[in-house]
This record gives structure tokens, sequence and C-alpha cells, in this order.
């Protein structure tokens, strides 16, 4: 029985909690319904990336792209596509696209994109592993355990350039060395799927589109390395990523592939899944092991490092999910192939979330050197309803903000810690003119205060002291002192800290008062938010002279601060007014006065 | 399943790529399109369509795209097939059959030669061609 036409449906967390579940029930009935059982076979991949416009659905080999499909389009999919051949035009991206040009090379976000980490993602069922094998799949383990000495993978992958995706950049190859060189003995080989960044989902969705990439990595890691066991260590808030490494790991030991003497050679590997209770700390490495030793999740001093003295004392390497899906590639195309993709410094590319105030968010991938002006105006289609773009946060709240002109500065690690941010794991949230500097940074500032594990004063006292002298700023009640204290107290936070957590923690304050000084002295001393967030800032009144009383403002008003006859002006009692801006929302004739 | 040696895993690999590259749509140069509006169907597009495929399947050709489109506009030659491939000129078969479409790929995709009492006229491409285009 062959299949004679696909239909992919994406099947990432974004799709599937927007109807995609039970869009492909009712594709697979449609199909079923339309007697085309035995010719068109129904696929639920991984992620596409293109979130913003999901569930997505694609119909292969014709490669038409269907975008914000609902499960009532099913029917019609099946019997006028399927059945007639007649693409529906009305799901297509571009509604006026021709009719020949229905694929994903009409839409700019895939353009400049470059797939290796997500080679698989929304190209093959996760749940099978034969379509994994299919696509080359633990042909780069055969080649380690055949072909090559431990010695060999680590070279290869050294001279590759590939640095960690986990945040600091370190080279991998040499960490890998570092562990290799212990005496042997008893290894471990983890995998940090601990992704905690706000508006991060990057190897969430690598895991949940290709869990056997990162099965297969870290096989080949503990070949290079001398371990016999592996940990991934994943959040429990991620089911559907768990649901599948689970089923990759029952499926990869069927076929031999983990175990014992895999593929009939005389190493042995196993996996197991550690499930993380959602701590942001988890995700440094120290604290990460102490967590799978049954600890409370808490950082040690390094040295030791875990390559030396790691799980339960023994040498450990720990990577992050989306450096690992880069080694089977590695192996496969080469370090000379790989370490052409990029700038000098940094190899490969580089996975993103695309989040904020911009029109395509989504899951991307673009080579190391890709500016930060077409990832978001190019692939992200630039800035929510011709927003002017304000600032873009790399690293989540670990990272900095980088204001507009640094835009055409190519993204790499050593870049971006230049501009004051980090390349983090790769959470990439913009801002536009209505998002108040300050009251960003107080988000971010609020997220690392309440994640920090207490167990250092740098971290524990100090980002409480720079959160509430942001709030005092925010409410109006700041002084200009205050931002010479915030310097010092980041300064001896980056630091003293004894982790990531808070060596990082103060990177939103210090960029933000690097490029967005303007701003905190307008709070401080002008007591204005000019993007009218913080509300103690901000005051009402209506102008008499547009005012056609219309009663609008008065009705919607919460606490019945306006008052006014029919038809005659009305007046705010700046006294009872709570400013909750419905007023200027609701007031048609731009009456409504905020400042 | 048993646990696999090195040859059964580049056996099953060898074997599922197959499966994989008739979805894949990059690797194809070459197209075959079969008219499927009503016309179409009602005169036996979906016979000559599947009859296409297997015929490809049977043979081991992976570079051909087959796909279908709506009415080409010669509805009184249905079922039309429209063959597109690199190194000859695109042409418009009226009246095939599913015969007809195993000889299209024995004779046309294969031996590159044309098949002579099946060809049929462009409709002229101000019909063909959408308004503005």
């Amino acid at each position: 029985m062959a299949y004679k036409q696909y239909i992919l449906v994406c099947g990432g967390t974004a799709c599937e909690s927007n109807q995609g579940i039970a869009l492909f029930a009712a594709l697979k009935k449609a199909v079923e319904e339309n007697g085309l059982v035995n010719d068109v076979q129904v696929v639920r991949t991984g992620c596409l990336g293109f979130c913003e416009k999901g569930p997505i659905v694609k119909i292969l080999p014709q490669d038409t792209f269907y975008v914000e499909v609902k499960p009532e389009d099913a029917e019609v999919i099946v019997k006028e596509h399927l059945v007639k051949g007649r693409v529906v035009s009305r799901l297509l991206y571009d509604k006026n696209q021709s009719k020949r040009n229905v694929g994903i090379e009409g839409i700019d976000f895939y353009q400049k994109q470059f797939r290796i980490v997500l080679r698989n993602c929304g190209v093959i069922d996760p749940d099978k592993i034969d379509e994994y094998i299919a696509r080359d799949g633990y042909k780069a383990l055969e080649k380690a355990l055949f072909e090559m000495k431990p010695r060999d993978v680590i070279d290869e992958i050294s001279k590759s350039g590939l640095r960690g995706r986990g945040g600091a950049g370190f080279p991998t190859g040499k960490k890998w060395e570092f562990a290799a060189v212990q005496p042997a003995g008893q290894k471990y080989m983890v995998c940090n799927a601990d992704e905690g960044d706000p508006g991060a989902y990057m190897d969430r969705s690598t895991l949940e589109g290709d869990p056997h990439s990162i099965l297969e990595a870290m096989t080949i890691a503990g070949y290079a390395i001398g371990a016999d066991t592996g940990f991934i260590y994943i959040r429990a808030e991620y089911p559907l990523a768990i649901q599948r490494l689970e089923t990759a790991i029952k499926q990869a030991r069927e076929y031999g592939l983990l175990g014992k003497n895999i593929l009939g050679s005389d190493f042995s590997f196993d996996i197991e899944i550690r499930l993380g209770a959602g701590a942001f700390v988890c995700g440094e490495e120290t604290a990460l092991l102490a967590s799978i030793e049954g600890n409370r999740g808490m950082p040690s001093p390094r040295p030791p490092f875990p390559a030396v003295k790691g799980l339960w004392g023994r040498p450990t390497v720990i990577n992050n999910v989306e450096t690992l899906a880069n080694i089977p590639v590695i192996l496969l195309k080469g370090n000379l192939w790989f370490s052409k993709i990029g700038t000098a410094s940094s190899k490969g590319t580089k996975v993103f979330a695309l989040t904020g105030k911009i029109n395509n968010s989504g899951l991307i991938e673009v080579p190391m050197g890709t500016t930060l002006r077409e990832i978001i105006f190019d692939i992200g289609g630039g800035i929510r309803d011709g927003k002017a773009f304000k600032a873009a946060q790399t690293g989540g709240p670990s990272g900095g903000m980088i204001p507009p002109q640094f835009l055409d500065t190519p993204i790499d690690y050593e870049n971006l810690s230049k501009i004051g941010s980090i390349m983090g794991s790769g959470g990439l949230i913009v801002m536009d003119e209505d998002d108040c500097i300050p009251d960003v940074t107080k988000f971010y500032l609020d997220f690392t205060v309440d994640e920090s594990c207490g167990k250092c004063a740098p971290c524990r006292i100090g980002g409480r002291k720079l959160l509430n002298y942001l709030a005092r700023i925010c409410n109006g009640e700041g002084a200009l002192e205050d931002i010479d204290q915030m310097l010092a107290i980041s300064e001896a936070m980056s630091r003293a800290s004894l982790c990531g957590l808070g060596q990082t923690a103060s990177n939103p304050v210090q960029s933000s008062l690097r490029y967005f000084m303007d701003e905190y002295k307008e709070h401080i001393v002008d007591k204005k938010c000019r993007a009218g967030k913080c509300k103690n800032l901000l005051s009402y009144n209506i102008n008499t002279e547009k005012c056609v009383g219309c009663t609008a403002c008065a009705r919607v008003c919460p606490v019945n601060a306006i008052a006014g006859e029919r038809k005659q002006p009305h007046v705010i009692d700046a006294a009872k007014c709570i400013k909750c801006g419905q007023c200027f929302e609701v007031c048609k004739f731009n009456a409504v006065n905020r400042s | 399943m048993a646990k696999l040696t090195l040859d059964d895993l580049r056996k099953l690999r060898e074997e599922k790529q197959k499966l994989l590259e008739k979805r894949d749509p990059s690797n194809k140069d070459a197209q075959i399109i079969v008219g499927m509006g009503t016309c179409g169907i009602a005169a036996g597009a979906k016979d000559t369509f599947n009859a296409i495929i297997d015929e490809l399947d049977a043979r081991g050709i992976t570079h051909v795209l087959v796909r279908q489109t709506g009415c080409m506009g010669s509805c009184h030659s249905e079922p039309t097939v429209e063959v597109v491939t690199p190194d000859m000129p695109s042409v418009i078969y009226g009246k095939v059959d599913s015969g007809t479409g195993k000889r299209i790929v024995d004779e046309h995709i294969v031996n590159k030669h044309m098949i002579d009492n099946h060809i049929c006229d462009k409709p002229s491409m101000d019909i063909v061609s959408e308004p503005g285009k």
C-alpha cells in the first residue's frame, strides 16, 4: 500500500492548544469518510515555526501551505483539494497568491531561515522512529560507533566550533574533552531541557518535533566521553515534550539503539528522564545536578566543574537541547561544512522564539551573524499595528535590551555581549513605543527575585533592592540618586553572585539605564510615562471644546468619577479617578487627554 | 521488533527513505499535473492519477511530482494531463485513461518522446492566466 498524498498537521504546542488536536481528528475523519484512507496519509509533525498563523496544514507533495485552519475546514480541504485538486485559496497565507505558488516560497517568514536544529521539525512524525531513521537518523551514531574513536568524535566537534546554546556559549568540544580525560569509571551525560525564560520555547519545540535527534546526540556524547548513562532534565510543565520523549526512548530501546551493546557494538548507553518542578535556577548546571540527585535545586561554587566532579561526584557533561541537536549533523556533514556557517567566533545557526509586539511570532532558525533587523522586519514581518520599534530583549530575564541603533549588528555571542546583552537560550522579545522601559525592567526583576534561590546575598538582597527602586520610579516616587544606587548594586550582583542567575539578573537594569536613561529621568524628574503604562504618573482630563457630551465615558467609568449632563462637556474628578484609562479608550472624539 | 544490527538499520533506512522521498517536494524536477475538475473526475481522472503514481512507484522513479489541478479548460478532451520536464517542452495530453497514463510515464518521462495522438493544444493564455498576472 502506497500513499499518494500527505496531509501534514502541525503538532507543536501552540497549534495543538489552538484546536490542533480536533483539527487532526477532523482531517483523519474526513479522509476516512471520503474513502481516501489508502491514498492519503495524515501525519502529525512537530512545530512548523509559523505559530502566529497556526494551526498550519501542509499538503504534500504538492507543497501547499494552509494557515489558521479550523477543524471545520477539514472537510473542505479533503473534498476540494484532495478529491478535486482545487487549492482552497481562502486558507492560503496570501489569499491572492497565484494558484501555482502556494507553498512556503511565497512567505517571507521562511526565506531567510536556515534549518539545522529544526531540520526535522514539521517534516516528520515525531512519534515514528522510522521517519527519523529515513531522514538519516542514527546514521551519525553508526558512524561514531563503527568508524570513529571517541577521541575523533571530540576532535570533530571541537573543530566545528560549536558552542553551547544554553546561554554562556562555552565550546562544546572542550567541555566533552574535560570529561573524557578524567579517569575511566562511572560518568554521566545530561541534557538540560529546563527551559524557563518567559517567552522562550525553542527547546520545547525541538523535543516535541524531533525527540530522536536528542537521544542520538546524547548517545554519541556518551560514547565520546565514556558515559553509559544519560539523564534528560525537563520541566514537568512540558507534558507533550515528555510524552514524545518517552515514546522515543521506548522505540529506541526496542530497536537496540539504546541499551546494551548498541547495534551489536560493545558500547552500551541508556537514558532516563528526570522531571523538574519548574524552578528557573535549575537551568543552572550545578543546581540542575543537585535537583537530579534529589536535593533542593541550589547552585554550588565552581570549580570543581561538573565535567570533573558532577552528578554524585562523577564526571558529568551537561549540554543544552539545541546544542545536542547540532551534533548528528556535524558528524555526518563534517566540521568544515558546519564551520562555514555563521561568523568568525560563532558557528552554525541559532534558534529564536520570536514574541512580543511583532507580526509573525514564531519559532525561527537563522545563521549566526543575521542582524536583528532581518529577524524582526524580514522574518518577523515588522511591528504590530505599524507602531515604532523601541527595543528587543535577547536572553530573557538574564539578557539586556537592545535599542534601535543596534538593529544592524550581526548577532553572535561577542557582539551581543559588547552591547550589554547575551545570546541566552534564544528568547527574543520585541517591544514597541507602547512599552515603558522601567516597567518592563521591573517585570524582569520581579521574575528573577521570585526565582532567586536565596543562597547568596548579592542575588537575594540585591535583586530585591533593585526591584524596590524600580517600583518607586514607576510610582513617581523615584529620586535621581536612586540611579547611582541601582548601578552600584547591579555591578555588585554581577561580580559577586554565586551562579549565572544572580550574575545576569541585573542585565536588564544595566542595559536599560545605558540606552534609555531619558525615560528613567522622565519618570523621576518630570513624573511622566511616555508609554502611558505607569498609572501613578498619568492624569486624565476632558477637553471641554472637543467633548460633545455623548456620556460614553461616564457610562464606562467603573468608579463614577465622570460627571456631566447629556450634550454638555463632562468633567473627571481627579480625586476619584483610578486611572484605568477606559474613558480614554472609549471616547470617539479624542476629547479625553492623557498626560 | 528485535534489536537491530548495523545492517538491519541500514536496510530499514533505505526502505523508509523511499517512502519519505515521495512526500518531499524539494527533490523533484519534473511534474505531471492531472486536471481534476468535475469534468476531469467524471471522465476518469482519478483512475489516471492513481495509474500514473502506481507506474512511477513500480519503476522506482522519485523525481517526478504528481499533482492535481482544477479544470484546464479543455473539457472536451478530459481527462487532461500536463507534463512539465526540464529538457522537453511542456505538453498537455488529452483523453488520458489509465493506460495512456502509464504510457506517459513509459514514453514521455523515461524514453523522452511525446505520445503523438494525445497531444492537445493549450487554450490561449488569456484564458489560462489570471487577469492582472
